[in-house]
């Protein structure tokens, strides 16, 4: 590695886009499989991140993941309950539960903008004090990321093979088709929802326990974000087949976070991140349509 | 056997828009019917079919399925019963999922909760697919790894159609599903249809534009005109009715002529 690129910055990058790519996860759920705008992604990751913080300063870091995941779920449910029951349109749905969102989220840190985790373990640390092994002491938290996600990976292709997946599937990809097939929609969009928000919620539990605090803003713009990366992953993998589009959603928000490093190296003012992410946002939509209109000219020169 | 008892329903009832679309239909279709249904447009005939289907709740009268008052039963419950097929061939089916795929959530009517919703599309499944789809003739079953998404307009209606019917459905509903076809591949899937209809004996309504198929196919012909069945004929009647017979009967009936120009006078 050269002095621009070190070790460091790449895994510090890998870190942060595996905790990341479960919300671009979320999102893949919810808007490319569910073609749901499931703008609740900013309220339901503070939310995880608070809870996850709560129980884990309370003592119990493993406890922390499944009650975070709880909490996603709790969102994704009134979110879907807003839109399926009481036909509000879904991305209203979103913003309202994100709204308010921000107070529970206030309520669940004791109405304080920052909660620090000290003097307990994470699960990071747990972990990495399986060994005294130096390796495994610099890397324990990658792999412990990086097996985490595999297994949501998994269980996500798997789940989407099952009929209760399929039926999922069927929702996003022709309401026309469901109507006809005795699927009850809101039944599936409600599941479709909890699951995604589940993923987001745990995203925001470890990143908590990643840095050792959260705060009520953690979660600001990161709908777009996760946009961003599935963006960016959907782009590389285009219509092939699901497990491929799962892997390209991991590695859609890896990359992302790559390029936020870049910029990071780059010596771009912090102030200027969130234009650094629109922009990229910005390039990874345009990418695909851009390729078209270039291909198309390119096919006009050659013939006149 | 469906009976349908004086269902009204009007659209945006007190503005401006306010549109009688159904004004007392009374049916009663005898198990094996297969009835075509003629009218020109917004004569009510997509909206008697969305009625049945329970796509809205008519404003008053009955709707039994097989004795069982179903009037206000919801739609995805409806359709583990009733088999629909529109005239957009994109509309039946999901084009980024497989044939396979599609298949099986269209088979998701045959378990009714005996198997769990974590349970996959077994071998056995498959085979049976397979077995269906070679039915089509269509060369389908060797691509079922296929996303619906590349399949034509007719390979599409012809999967849509063994859809509808890969589990036996108590009514089969067929709204103009041939007519955004071509002429060749219309009469395929016509044919398909015919003889799923007839092998499995299923109830059947079918709204068409061409006169020809509606004197031709099934046993019954039902004619709508202003949210009414405004001529229902069957029998000896029917089989000695030529296509101007039913032009002129149209004309009776609605007191006017059929002014709608998709309307076909022949095949």
């Amino acid at each position: 590695m050269s002095d621009f690129l070190t070790v460091g910055i790449v895994q510090t990058a890998l870190e942060i886009g595996l905790i990341y790519s479960l919300i671009a996860l979320s999102l893949f759920i919810s808007y490319s499989i569910l073609n749901i705008c499931d703008l609740s992604t900013d309220g339901c990751y503070t939310l995880g991140s608070a809870v996850g913080a709560m129980v884990t300063i309370a003592g119990h870091p493993l406890l922390a993941i499944p009650a975070a995941m709880l909490s996603g779920v709790c969102s994704g449910f009134v979110t879907a309950l807003l839109q399926t029951r009481f036909g509000v349109e879904s991305i209203l749905a979103g913003i309202i539960v994100n709204t308010g969102l921000y107070t529970i989220n206030l309520a669940v840190m004791e109405f304080s903008a920052n909660v620090s985790i000290f003097g307990t373990d994470t699960v990071f640390s747990i972990v990495k004090n399986i060994s005294e092994n130096e390796v495994w002491q610099n890397w324990s938290k990658l792999i412990l990321l990086a097996v985490i996600i595999a297994l949501i990976c998994f269980a996500i292709h798997w789940f989407l093979g099952t009929r209760l997946g399929l039926s999922i599937r069927a929702t996003g990809d022709s309401p026309a088709m469901v109507r006809a097939s005795s699927i009850n929609p809101a039944f599936t969009i409600t599941v479709g929802l909890c699951i995604s928000n589940s993923f987001t919620g745990l995203a925001g539990c470890l990143i908590a326990q990643y840095n050792k605090s959260t705060n009520i803003t953690i979660g600001t713009g990161m709908v777009t974000i996760a946009l961003a990366s599935l963006v960016i992953g959907e782009t590389i993998s285009g219509k092939r087949k699901m497990p491929v589009r799962i892997a390209c959603v991991v590695f859609g928000s890896c990359l992302y976070r790559f390029i936020i490093s870049l910029a990071l190296r780059l010596n771009v003012p912090t102030e200027a991140f969130k234009l650094v992410s629109a922009l990229i946002v910005a390039v990874a939509l345009i990418a695909p349509n851009a390729k078209q209109k270039i291909a198309l000219q390119l096919r006009k020169r050659a013939q006149g | 056997m469906l009976k349908i008892e004086k269902i009204e329903k009007t659209f945006n009832k007190g503005t401006v828009n306010e549109k009688i679309a159904l004004c007392g239909v009374s049916l009663t279709l005898e198990d094996g019917d297969f009835a075509t249904v003629v009218g020109s447009n917004g004569a009510g005939k997509s909206t008697l079919f969305n009625a049945i289907a329970g796509s809205f709740f008519p404003d008053s009268g009955i709707i039994e399925l097989d004795g069982k008052n179903i009037t206000f039963t919801p739609e995805h419950v409806r359709s583990r019963e009733i088999g629909r097929l529109f005239q957009d061939p994109l509309m039946g089916t999901a084009p980024n999922m497989t044939i396979e795929e599609n298949l099986s959530v269209a088979y998701l009517r045959a378990s009714k909760g005996q198997k769990g919703i974590f349970s996959r599309t077994g071998k056995k499944e498959k085979q049976f697919f397979r077995e269906q789809l070679a039915l089509l003739n269509m060369g389908l079953e060797d691509r079922m790894e296929n996303p619906v998404g590349l399949l034509s307009g007719g390979q599409r209606q012809a999967l849509t159609l063994l859809m509808a019917t890969v589990v036996t459905p108590k009514i089969l509903m067929l709204d103009e599903h041939t007519a955004a076809l071509d002429p060749a591949t219309a009469e395929k899937v016509m044919d398909l249809t015919k003889k799923i209809v007839r092998d499995r004996k299923i109830t059947c309504l079918m709204v068409t534009h061409n006169m020809h198929q509606a004197l031709d196919a099934g046993n019954r012909t039902l004619m709508m005109d202003g949210g009414r069945i405004v001529f229902d004929v069957k029998g000896e009647r029917r089989s000695g009715m030529t296509v101007d017979d039913l032009l002129r009967k149209f004309a009776e009936n609605a007191g006017a002529q059929l002014d709608n120009d998709r309307i076909l006078l022949s095949n």
